[in-house]
């Protein structure tokens, strides 16, 4: 299983295995990461799982698409490399990825 | 003596997020979050959607997982009721045992509303309210293809008449209102969403109520309408609303009116308990009314208020409302209000499935409710949160940004 390493709100780091499919919010909140809420539970409509790509990942990991682009609008604090940790689904090119996560309480 | 415990009763959605902020905003002293269900803190909304039509697994529903719990200090009760609250001693029955409380947040959600005609009470006639009732519906259709009544054309009817129809079952829709969703859309998308399902193949009978719900000498049901129409089905999911969890507040003598009232800071009318989520009738100071909610949005928000008021750090509730529905591989979602308007504005076109449409009283935006448009919507509820004038020829027109407005 590939792994992600999260750095929460906090800077504690989380190393994780996330399965194949999973998407990042939910290797995320499987493993009890502060600071990814996912309040609509990975649809897309809220923004609460905002993370940030590690600048080595952000080409690996690609570009958020339109509607993911559009619920970014609603994040607190949009920088290079911001996602949706949902809208990203964990596959082995992705084993190592870093996240730092973003305050999604504020 | 140690300090007393904060209590949150109802482990959901907005029970959780009491508990959650008031770590977040560093209450460190005993935490209980009780809960009769006897599963982990779980979502909801994909019990008519995902789990329904994709199968998905329950471990994706949950919330946190439990060493979050731990970790957080949290003491998690499940599957314990409590049934009785003692506001002047401070204390509650959970299982027949006291327990005292210095301060409480009261997060009882809603249940179904039940059918009241006769013939409800035969096997196979169910509602969706939980993650019980979901596995037993999916257990259902994961036969031969069923016959599936919906009684209900709100959201939760609809999105299960959805469901099943995409996983190839014949569903018929019964509202007893002229229009779908009548209590939360406008006509017009009303309107579009049933043109939706009548394409898709779902049946929807509109504007006649259920009389009774009999049972077959082969053991289906029949459905027999007010207008003596009789239809036959395997199953029937009836989503006709839902009823707030009082009587705990009730009995104790809190305020309650169809929800336990609570002021913009969530303060029922005990100083020493709040209230958030579906069990809320609360008033919204950016809209300046009282009302009762049934959605995410108002779950974490005003469980977020109560926490802060909880820690005496009140701060009003002000947000603007917001709810998404997935219905036939339509994303409908919705900011502000789309009652109270007198007129609106369309963005994008019904006939290309992707529009918005702008509700308006005079010239104050007081809503959005968009489909498969979901930029309009994010915003949306960023201009209504500003309270931004909002002309119409931007609106109708494609090429302008509407981000130009804020
Ligand atoms: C099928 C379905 C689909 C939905 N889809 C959407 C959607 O797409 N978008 C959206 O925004 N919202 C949706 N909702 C609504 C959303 O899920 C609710 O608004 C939200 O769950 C409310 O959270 P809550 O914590 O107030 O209540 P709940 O989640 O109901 O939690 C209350 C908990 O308290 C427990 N409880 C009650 N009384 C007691 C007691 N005396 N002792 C112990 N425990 C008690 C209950 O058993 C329950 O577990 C949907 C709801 C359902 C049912
Ligand atoms: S969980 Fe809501 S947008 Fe990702």
């Amino acid at each position: 299983m590939p792994k992600v390493i999260y750095i929460d709100v906090d800077g504690e780091r989380h190393e994780t295995e996330v399965s194949n499919g999973s998407s990042v919010m939910e290797g995320a909140i499987a493993n009890g990461v502060e600071g990814i809420l996912a309040i609509c539970g990975g649809s897309c409509a809220c923004s609460t799982c905002h993370g940030y790509i590690d600048d080595a990942w952000i080409d690996r990991v690609g570009p958020p698409n339109e509607i993911e682009e559009s619920t970014l609008e609603l994040a607190l604090d949009r920088r290079t490399g911001s996602r949706l940790t949902c809208q990203i689904p964990m596959r082995d090119e992705l084993d190592g990825l870093v996240v730092h996560v973003a305050d999604n309480d504020g | 003596m140690a300090e007393l415990p904060i209590i949150v009763v109802g482990a959901g959605q907005a029970g959780l997020q009491v508990a959650e902020s008031l770590r977040r905003g560093g209450y460190d002293g005993s935490l209980a979050l009780i809960g009769n269900e006897k599963i982990l803190p779980y979502q909801r909304p994909p019990l008519s959607k995902q789990y329904l039509s994709e199968g998905m697994l329950e471990d994706r529903l949950l919330f946190r997982s439990s060493e979050y719990y731990e970790k957080k200090d949290i003491e998690l009760v499940l599957g314990q009721h409590v049934s009785a609250l003692d506001t002047s001693a401070r204390s509650l029955i959970v299982d027949g045992k006291t327990r005292p409380y210095g301060k409480l947040a009261l997060a009882t959600g809603a249940s179904a509303r039940p059918l009241s005609v006769s013939g409800s009470e035969h096997e196979g006639v169910c509602y969706l309210r939980s993650v019980d009732d979901a596995k037993y519906i999916r257990g259902r259709l994961s036969a031969d293809p069923q016959r599936v009544v919906a009684i209900g054309g709100g959201f939760i009817g609809l999105e299960v008449a959805g469901s099943a129809r995409e996983l190839g079952h014949s569903v018929t829709v019964i509202e007893a209102q002229e229009r779908l969703m009548a209590r939360v859309v406008s006509p017009l998308v009303s309107e579009y969403f049933r043109k939706v399902y009548r394409s898709r193949g779902v049946d929807i009978v509109l504007n006649v109520a259920v009389n009774r719900i009999e049972r077959s000498t082969d053991g289906s049901l029949i459905v027999v309408l007010a207008d003596t129409r009789t239809i036959p089905a395997d199953l029937v999911v009836v989503g006709i609303g839902s009823s707030p969890h009082t009587e705990l507040a009730e009995t104790a003598g809190l305020h309650c009116d169809n929800g336990i009232v609570v002021d913009e800071f969530a303060q029922t009318s005990d100083p020493y308990v709040v209230a958030a989520g579906d069990c809320t009738m609360h008033k919204n100071s950016r809209l300046g009314i009282f009302h009762r909610l049934e959605s995410v949005q108002n779950a974490v928000d005003q469980a977020k208020i109560a926490a802060m008021t909880l820690l005496g750090n009140q701060k009003p509730y002000d947000q603007v409302p917001w709810f998404w529905s997935d219905q036939l591989g339509a994303k409908l979602q919705m900011a502000g209000r789309s009652d109270g308007f007198n007129r609106t504005v369309m963005r994008g076109s019904m006939e290309d499935g992707e529009f918005s449409i702008f509700y308006f009283d005079d010239d104050v935006l007081i809503g959005v409710d968009s489909v498969n448009r979901p930029t309009d919507h994010v915003v949306s509820r960023k201009l209504l949160a500003a309270g931004a004038n909002v002309p119409d020829q931007i609106i109708v027109d494609l090429e302008q940004n509407l981000k130009t407005l804020l």
